[in-house]
């Protein structure tokens, strides 16, 4: 993959906070949900970054803000070295045809009252890019064709496609415009499990032959190891760890990282008995009230006092092991044999 | 295993009558479960895997479900006990978490009263009584300060909280058999390892057995000594976890396996999905119903319809496929080797050939011998 890649979007300083309002009359904000809370990420152009985390971590509205569905609270984000973190207006309707978005839900991110056909010709009517109703429907067809569906279905409803096909349509219907740049939210979790691969193949395959850079936003560990080429691990609004694929899923420097890799249930029965687990305690607390400093500290095995006083930035660690991440305390090699899956080990010890 | 088993399932049907006609939700399932163990039941949606537990509760029971066959639990046929019968076994004997925590909850009462409820429908006990035993097991179940948290509302919980509540709850009467239906598939992974783990404790001190019914792989993998592969309404596959992780024998299994991406496989590798899709449980495919998605179907199999059968060698693997032994064994072979589904097809087509022809010398000598393809 294109490592070395240049910058497409660029986000600094990033925050979204959602108002907690309360009052009929006179209605005031009470507080704030700290959904992303000072995101520094880069894109690059031609690779797979996946963006991990639990449910409430922000990672989703990390993906909403980078393509311009919501505007930041405050910070930049910069597509093509352009700031677009306050465009209005047709340079956002430009904005539209070079990034898109795929949903996680296909039964309620298309319209049931709309034909397949009508669904992914609309980014085409709106861009005023095949105003002939004849060449609309070749193109459709052509795109129905590349994401594996009949094109003979073009004038059939979304509810006569099953989950899988559904997921198809909105890929067609985001790849209609060509865009740059492809975000898909949790593409694969409301399908079953025979069904995923079939979507995550034609991920794989479109971003081969399209060129496309693909963000992938996931809860499934094993999904994105599968698909991306850079990870980044969100906790509570925060990036926590970023890294190269390889480097993460074999070093994860940071102690939540090793816990999400330490829980994920391996399809291999342990042999004798029980796999030893290194579980956290305890949820993940709101992000209407985080914890101060580092916000794992108050689930963290390594937790230090200086972990509640001092908030630890986001860098390469002096021993030189391991990608970027936010810790005063990392992982050591030897702490992260004892979270990896026995099989994820191997390959880093062999080296 | 000489003693009966806790829960033997025979030839269970449960049909409902819809305006489209006839869903056979579940139609001839076969299982059992030894007390103290854990079978896994994994299945996509539709395969009749919840439907089948629910029928154990006597929670399907309606004017339009026909459910016939037997049910063997603890000597009873939980399918002939009347409501009040079954009621006395429900929640007592038998009881049950579901996928999602807050639905199973009553959001109008109080998180003790629901549980006071449920010792006091059992056992005739006071309430200062059952509220102690409510207090022990949610402690038991890993919440802290239980005896504050039993005056709050569902909603004043988080999602792994809620689980641990039904999980107190169901645990209540101290029940044989546990039948958790999804228990974790609305939760993160953090919070779904905390529950797998907690269920695992909990069994080795109360030393129930456990249904657990999922989708995820790798959860039965961790928690079952047995695993059943369900497929549209029957058990395609039944084996010892390590057997059938180790030796899967029905083409379904070895597409669910090849199918999902793993932590422990070189990331490149490309999955391989299974092509389809589930089928409707009103008009099921002839024959094998697995015959439509399976790369290795020959004429046979669309008509003819394969029973659960014992693996040579065996006793305690059974597969209901139709494939010759030998073809199945070079496939899997094949297939963990990396080889592509194409080259396995041309493998069990031929190894299937040379099964057809009967003991044939030059066969016999060399059955697992090298791939030869050909065109």
């Amino acid at each position: 993959m294109s490592a070395s890649g240049e910058v497409i979007i660029q986000a600094r300083e990033l925050t979204k906070h959602f108002a907690i309002t309360a009052g009929v009359l006179f209605r005031h904000q009470v507080g704030a949900v700290k959904a992303v809370d000072g995101v520094d990420l880069d894109v690059r152009r031609g690779e797979t970054l996946g963006i991990v985390g639990e449910s409430g971590c922000g990672k989703s509205t990390t993906a909403r803000l980078l393509m311009r569905l919501l505007e930041p609270t405050s910070g930049q984000i910069l597509f093509e070295g352009n700031d677009i973190s306050r465009i209005k207006g047709d340079p956002l309707k430009q904005l539209r045809r070079d990034v898109q978005i795929v949903f996680q839900d296909p039964y309620s991110s298309l319209n049931p009252r709309r034909r397949v056909g009508t669904i992914i010709a609309e980014p085409l009517v709106i861009h005023g890019l095949a105003s002939d109703a004849a060449e609309r429907k070749r193109k459709v067809q052509e795109l129905m064709d590349r994401v594996g569906l009949n094109p003979e279905h073009y004038n059939r409803y979304p509810h006569e496609f099953s989950g899988g096909q559904r997921q198809r349509i909105g890929v067609a219907r985001a790849i209609a415009l060509d865009p740059k740049v492809l975000i898909a939210d949790e593409p694969v979790s409301a399908l079953d499990v025979s069904i995923q691969a079939q979507v995550l193949n034609l991920l794989r395959e479109l971003q081969r032959d399209l060129g496309l850079t693909l963000v992938l936003i996931a809860h499934d560990l094993s999904v994105v190891r599968h698909m991306c080429s850079r990870v980044a691990v969100m906790y509570l609004g925060k990036i926590a760890e970023l890294a190269g694929a390889d480097e993460l899923y074999s070093m994860p420097r940071h102690p939540y990282t090793g816990a999400l890799l330490s829980s994920v249930p391996v399809p291999e029965p342990p042999e004798g008995g029980r796999r030893p687990r290194h579980l956290l305690s305890g949820d993940v607390p709101s992000p209407a009230n985080p914890p101060s400093a580092c916000r794992f500290h108050t689930r963290c095995p390594k937790m230090q006092p200086v972990c509640a006083e001092q908030e630890p930035p986001l860098e390469k660690k002096s021993d030189g092991i391991g990608g970027l991440t936010a810790c005063h305390f990392p992982l050591t090699p030897e702490e992260v044999a004892e979270r990896l899956p026995p099989a994820l080990v191997r390959p880093a010890a062999a080296e | 295993m000489t003693e009966a088993p806790l829960l033997e399932v025979e030839d269970l049907r449960v049909h409902f009558s819809t305006d489209d006609g006839v869903v056979k939700a579940v139609d001839g399932a076969s299982y059992s479960v030894a007390a103290g163990q854990t079978l896994g039941i994994v299945g996509e949606s539709g395969s009749g895997k919840s439907v089948s537990s629910l029928t154990a509760l006597g929670l399907t029971r309606g004017r339009n479900t026909a459910i016939s066959g037997r049910m063997m639990f603890a000597g009873r046929d939980l399918l002939t006990l009347d409501a009040s019968k079954m009621r006395q076994v429900r929640g007592n004997d038998l009881a049950m978490i579901f996928q999602d925590p807050l639905s199973a909850l009553h959001p109008f009462f109080t998180v003790g009263n629901q549980l006071i409820e449920a010792v006091r429908s059992h056992r005739d006990v006071s309430k200062a009584q059952a509220r102690e035993r409510a207090v022990e097991l949610l402690g038991l179940a890993g919440i802290p300060d239980p005896a504050g948290r039993m005056n709050r509302y569902p909603h004043e919980f988080s999602g792994g909280m809620r689980q641990r509540v039904m999980i107190a709850m169901a645990l209540l009467n101290e029940p044989k058999l546990l039948i958790a239906d999804e228990p974790t598939t609305a939760l993160d992974v953090t919070v779904q390892a905390q529950i797998l783990a907690l269920l695992q404790d909990l069994q080795d001190r109360l030393g129930m057995a456990i249904v657990i019914i999922t989708h995820d792989l790798g959860v039965v993998a961790e928690m079952a000594d047995e695993i059943a592969v369900m497929y549209a309404g029957r058990i395609v596959e039944r084996a010892p976890a390590r057997e059938l992780f180790a030796r899967p024998q029905h083409p379904y299994t070895w597409g669910l396996l090849k199918s999902i991406p793993r932590l422990d496989n070189p990331r490149e590798e490309d999955l391989t999905p299974i092509p389809g899709r589930p089928p409707s449980l009103i008009n099921r495919p002839s024959g094998c119903h697995f015959h439509p998605r399976c790369p290795y179907v020959q004429d046979e199999h669309r008509r003819v319809d394969p029973v659960l059968t014992p693996v040579a060698g065996n006793a305690e693997h059974e597969v209901a496929c139709l494939l010759p032994a030998q073809a199945r064994n070079a496939v899997w072979q094949a297939l963990s080797r990396g080889e592509s589904v194409q080259q396995a097809q041309l493998l069990a087509r031929d190894r299937a050939r040379v099964a057809a022809r009967g003991p044939d010398p030059a066969a016999s000598a060399d059955p697992g011998g090298p791939l030869e393809v050909q065109p």
